[in-house]
């Protein structure tokens, strides 16, 4: 193992823990605000990715197709929380668990039956020559690490610079208070939700030209997001983008010199088993203390 | 239980005795295999249904005691009859393992973390190094039993399926017994007091770590058990069969067939082995499109399953 | 009349906890709702924001707001500082402070009144960008009423605010109180257990035993009765 080598395995690392970070993050942004883990987000960000290639594929230009995407993907968003979360936000965890499962399963067919399960190559926009004269990343890598920048900065910059994001904070945190200011908490939690599937829609395109488009393309990068989640503290969107970036180098550098390609999976198990015992409220995570 | 308790029961069993005889041989093995995954939900039921643990990985025990059972027949010789408490075994144990550090997870942490234990499984199943023993990825075939000599030796000459089925039967009559006496005792008690009022079952003196663990245990054990028979019976183990989705799969039979009820182990296994049959002829996403709609629809609409409505509807025209 | 109720009753769940009450409240006014623990004040708090599940009338600036949303009810004027005081404890002063005027569209005047609020409470000026939640008691109940005065309400609800303060902190509390009431002209029912501080700065009282109001009047007069004062309020 050179240096070279494991740097080279850091970056790709970096590339795709970008792409966990940002779906780790829209599991945090709905966890903050419902304290509900949405297992169907892998299927949503693959159900609009599938949307994306299904507009390139009739002519639209990639970039059109991307930004209608996250358009598309916001709107789904909302509707889900409005018309299958609601009706069960406050009932039994195993109600709630089973509702989620339930979507994953129904978005999972859905892409099968609509797109086939053929598996499709979606395109990079980033082309095949080296970006910027850099040729340590490909360019598809350095790409993705700076459409991942670019969200994180833009939804950083929302949250805490505009009203709009501080109320959805507001509301996150204290529900009670936050109606008493005169803040539609209902629809706050539906924005979230909206947000959430447009970041798993980003992702989802950013890593589909990598593992192939396939219904069951995301199952095992939610594992990977799960992780980084819950290592970086489920309620702290900045540990998931840590957590992500941490998840994506491990995986690589593992995977190429410990314990090859596969049991990546079982990484991410001992990874998720291993946090939820030892510390579950992750590095940056707020210690839950229940009152008894 | 009840006279008409006991006179359903026995006419469901004489038709369960007559079953192989009128119907083909196809139909025989599917009976069967929905007897296996009444056993595999009855499992689930237990630590779910009973004692509020979510369990979104319960495919991985399955797995677990269908390879146990294969690699014993194919590795070791054994027969086929005694891997099944081999499986059971190897599975209470694995169970209970897995429980124990389950015990600091609560709902949807504990459904997090064995629903990456479902869907790493296949992973864990074709470990390189694990392949001479597991088969890697094309897995494990194994030998269908025939019927002891003893059968046509008394005239009764029966044929492989028909026989598998009868020594499933027993199976599952035995294990469905014998968790009617787990359910209905202390035991059962102190694991719904667990999942209904967690802090005043463990102020009573119920030592919850210890229920849970075990409730973690059994429930593995019986999924196990139904692994092995379902391999037996299937004649094969490959690591691709025992992904997430099989996890899911028996989700939705608990759901359906109703949540910390015996009968809805049964009602669950009918709709998950026949679902699928019936909607592959409209295409290959259907059944689990269906299977989707059933989890969300049956919360909204039933959330006590199949069983539930069932009970509701015999309760009815009891009254006067 | 600002705020009148009409046999207004409340449950939490099956539980009655209001059992008709009737009151009204003077524009302009401050009313003081005086009572032992669990006499059901604050339940009459929550149940003029919506916050408990109601029957009979409420009416606001003549409008009725019974079974409204309480997002509504506090966009029309209504500013509710709850016990507990609410504050968004992982947010900071000002954030909090924003929050208030979450409702309002004058951005300029959002600005004066944050301004102003600082004026009332420089404590809070010099813990602006500090989190919330590491506020001291006194400091986070200032946080809460300028926060409700944020919005430009025309009726102020507090919920105890007195409790947990040191008598000093008090009176300069309800010091602020007063001035805002008479130079803004906001009109307030604060629900008290101290019950001398509070007849102190009311205009009229209304005294709840049970979910029901068994003596009303005004402030100076049940003062001053001390038949009323010892058997009622003791003291």
């Amino acid at each position: 193992m050179t240096f070279d080598a494991l740097m080279l395995q850091v970056i790709a690392g970096l590339a795709t823990g970008g792409i966990y970070a940002s779906l780790a993050l829209a599991l945090v942004m709905i966890y903050q605000a419902t304290h509900l883990v949405n297992f169907a987000q892998g299927e949503m960000a693959m159900f609009c990715t599938y949307i994306a290639w299904a507009l390139i594929n009739a002519g639209m230009p990639y970039w059109g197709a991307f930004v209608l995407t996250v358009g598309i993907a916001f709107v789904f968003g909302v509707l889900i929380e409005r018309l299958i979360i609601r009706p069960v936000e406050n009932a039994p965890v195993l109600a709630v668990v089973v509702v989620f499962i339930g979507l994953l399963v129904i978005l999972n067919s859905l892409a099968g039956w609509i797109f086939t399960y053929t598996i499709k190559s979606f395109p990079s926009p980033f082309g095949v020559q080296p970006l910027f004269g850099v040729r340590f990343m490909s360019p598809h890598q350095l790409g993705s690490i700076g459409v991942t920048v670019v969200v994180l900065a833009l939804l950083y910059a929302f949250f805490r610079f505009t009203p709009l994001g501080l109320a959805m904070r507001a509301a996150a945190q204290n529900p009670e208070s936050s109606r008493l200011v005169g803040i539609r908490v209902g629809w706050m939690l539906a924005l979230g939700w909206g947000l959430a599937a447009a970041v798993g829609s980003i992702a989802g395109m950013m890593v589909a030209p990598i593992v192939y488009l396939d219904p069951n393309m995301m199952g095992g990068i939610l594992l990977y997001a799960f992780a980084a989640a819950l290592l970086g503290g489920i309620d702290s969107p900045g540990g998931a983008v840590v957590g992500g970036l941490v998840v994506g180098v491990l995986e690589n550098v593992l995977g190429a010199f410990v314990i090859g390609n596969e049991l990546k999976l079982v990484v991410a198990l001992v990874l998720i088993i291993g946090v939820l015992v030892v510390r579950p409220s992750g590095f940056f995570g707020r210690v839950h203390v229940s009152r008894v | 239980m009840t006279k008409r308790t006991w006179a359903v029961l026995a006419a469901l069993l004489v038709i369960a005795c007559v079953l192989p005889f009128v119907l083909s041989n196809y139909r025989t093995f599917q009976a069967a295999l929905v007897l296996v995954y009444a056993i595999a939900l009855l499992g689930l039921n237990i630590l779910t249904g009973y004692n509020g643990q979510i369990s979104l990985g319960h495919g991985a025990f399955y797995a677990i005691g269908a390879y146990t059972a294969a690699m014993l027949m194919d590795l070791a010789g054994f027969p086929y009859w005694a891997t099944v408490p081999v499986a059971g075994a190897v599975c209470l144990v694995a169970g209970f393992l897995f429980g124990l550090p389950a015990l600091r997870l609560e709902g949807l942490y504990l459904a997090l973390a064995t629903f990456a234990l479902g869907v790493s499984m296949p992973q864990l199943l074709k470990i390189h190094q694990l392949e001479k023993w597991t088969g890697g990825v094309q897995g494990i075939v194994i030998a269908k039993p025939d019927a002891p000599a003893f059968f046509p030796s008394i005239g009764l000459p029966l044929n492989q399926d028909q026989w598998l089925y009868f020594f499933i039967l027993a199976v599952t009559l035995v294990m469905f017994l014998l968790a009617y006496n787990l359910l209905h005792g202390r035991v059962g008690r102190a694991l719904i007091a667990i999942r209904d009022q967690h802090t005043a079952a463990e102020v009573m003196g119920i030592n919850t770590a210890l229920y849970k663990s075990l409730a973690f245990g059994v429930s593995a054990l019986y999924t196990g058990v139904a692994g092995a028979l379902g391999a037996i019976a299937v004649q094969f183990v490959a690591p691709d069969s025992f992904n997430v989705f099989l996890s899911i799969t028996f989700l939705v039979g608990i759901v359906v067939g109703g949540l910390a009820s015996l009968p809805g182990a049964l009602y669950g296994a009918l709709f998950i082995q026949f679902v699928p049959n019936i909607a592959d002829e409209i295409s290959k996403a259907a059944p689990w499109a269906i299977f989707g709609v059933f989890l969300i629809a049956f919360v909204y609409v039933m959330p006590t399953g199949v069983a539930g409505a069932v009970r509701i509807l015999t309760a009815r025209r009891k009254s006067p | 009349m600002l705020l009148e109720t009409k046999g207004l009753h409340a449950s939490y769940g099956a539980t009655r906890v209001l059992h008709g009450i009737d009151f009204a409240l003077e524009e302009g006014s401050i009313t003081t709702l005086l009572g032992a623990n669990g006499a059901g004040k604050t339940t009459t708090l929550r149940a003029l924001c919506g916050m408990v599940k109601t029957s009979g009338e409420v009416r606001f600036a003549g409008k009725r707001v019974d079974g409204r949303a309480t997002e509504d009810i506090v966009r029309l004027g209504v500013a509710h500082v709850p016990d507990g005081r609410g504050t968004f404890a992982q947010l900071s002063t000002e954030e909090n402070l924003r929050l208030g005027a979450y409702t309002r569209k004058d951005k300029a005047a959002v600005q004066e009144d944050l301004e102003r609020m600082y004026g009332y409470f420089p404590r809070l000026k010099e813990r602006r960008r500090q989190q919330a939640g590491t506020l001291s008691g006194g400091e986070q109940q200032m946080l809460a009423v300028s926060r409700a005065l944020m919005l430009r309400p025309k009726l102020l609800l507090l919920d105890e605010p007195s409790f947990g303060l040191a008598p000093l902190v008090v009176q300069e509390l309800f010091g602020i109180l007063r001035t805002v009431n008479e130079k803004e002209r906001v009109s307030m029912l604060v629900v008290e257990q101290n019950a001398a501080m509070a007849l102190d700065l009311a205009d009229r009282a209304y005294l709840i035993e049970t979910g029901r109001v068994v003596l009303s009047g005004q402030a100076d007069e049940i003062k001053r009765d001390d038949a009323v004062r010892r058997s009622y309020l003791g003291y």
